[in-house]
């Protein structure tokens, strides 16, 4: 098997592959991995999004692909640079898991669910329509998007792997 | 970065000795369940960027049971009793006689004993905290998990993530003799936690 170029995406991060290579991101569990998808230029991005909204950031230095509402703008900018057109772009997601069902606790722990919802009104909001997506659940998830074929497979420790 | 540019080595020792005292008396709790001795590694403390928090159990998609407790009270954290898989059937086998090696996954059964165990070790834990610090701890009810050890460890770092992008990790191993029966406490203060901590060692930052 020849071995594709591989660009892993951590947590936290974003990251944009061309020329045929893989992104991947391990480990998503309220997180959300969140692509975009240039069919004609074959440019795909990948942002591993942790937290909703960056209004309650209170690091010195942000980090713009931690949050929904900066990740997905700062994603699109790295994206145009190479080349990629905003009007032809599809987004796909995967993730926003709740891990671990605690009762008593309300806002904080439906962390998972208010990615998936933050990212979906991000896209809204650049037109950028949502072809599919694997969220939600209580497992994790590690995915990997191919810039050739703008597939992305998801594989989870109980349901194995699915492509979307 | 604030917060933790100020951490001086001091600092970082007498987290790790307010860990090595709790891990102490889970240690012996464990010993006492498996009616074994059980060994314990020196505390690791350490500020860790997200990535390399998951490392440390094997890989961000190392596949670990996990029990996940919330600490309440007057400093309030995460804190995460991980194993493996290998280690979790052990346990399992001599504990409750369970022969969980010869299927795949868990039942019920096994995973509400994993709980339990966790349950009982972070109790022990945190009340030895409790008395040192003289402050208030109390763990919520447990949850357990089994999945990828990113996609867990992920959702005790949401604190952290409004502040940086390293997590303060107290870590203790345990090891049973002859047989590796490896565990892994994570405890994770919140951001707010440290200064109380400090202040009740005797320790006044600035």
């Amino acid at each position: 098997m020849i071995q594709q170029n591989l660009v892993k995406v951590g947590m936290a991060d974003l990251n944009i592959a061309t020329d045929g290579a893989i992104l991947k991101t391990t480990g998503l569990g309220s997180c959300v991995g969140l692509t975009l998808y240039d069919p004609v230029r074959k440019i795909a991005g990948m942002a591993h999004v942790m937290l909703p909204s960056s209004e309650i950031a209170r690091e010195t230095k942000m980090n713009l692909a931690k949050y929904a509402d900066t990740a997905i703008p700062e994603l699109l900018d790295r994206m145009i640079a190479a080349g990629a057109y905003i009007e032809r772009m599809k987004a796909k997601m995967a993730g926003g898991a709740q891990m671990f069902a605690m009762s008593g606790h309300t806002d904080s722990l439906r962390i998972g669910p208010r990615n998936v919802e933050s990212c979906t009104a991000m896209l809204l909001r650049f037109k950028i329509p949502i072809l599919s997506q694997d969220t939600g659940g209580s497992f994790g998830r590690t995915i990997e998007f191919d810039s050739v074929s703008g597939t992305l497979s998801i594989r989870s420790v109980q349901f194995g792997t699915k492509e979307i | 970065m604030s917060l933790f540019s100020r951490f001086e080595a001091f600092e970082l020792d007498v987290l790790k000795e307010v860990g090595n005292i709790g891990a102490g008396n889970a240690a012996t709790a464990l010993s006492r369940l498996l009616d074994k001795p059980v060994d314990m590694a020196v505390p690791k403390v350490s500020l860790l960027p997200f990535e390399e928090v998951a490392e440390r159990v094997g890989g961000s998609e190392q596949i670990v049971i996990a029990v996940f407790l919330r600490v309440e009270g007057e400093a309030p954290g995460n804190m995460f009793f991980i194993i493996e898989e290998e280690s979790a059937k052990r346990i399992l086998r001599q504990l409750l006689s369970i022969n969980a090696e010869e299927h795949e996954g868990y039942t019920e059964m096994e995973l509400s004993a994993l709980c339990e165990i966790g349950n009982i070790l972070a109790g022990s834990y945190l009340s030895s905290l409790a008395d040192f610090t003289h402050l208030s701890m109390a763990p919520s009810v447990p949850a357990v998990a089994v999945d990828m050890a990113g996609a867990i460890l992920s959702y005790g770092l949401m604190q952290y993530g409004e502040m940086g992008d390293s997590a303060l990790l107290i870590e203790t191993t345990f090891l049973e003799d002859c047989q590796s029966l490896e565990g892994h406490f994570f405890l994770i203060p919140d951001p707010e936690s440290f200064e109380k901590i400090f202040r009740a060692l005797g320790v006044v930052s600035e």
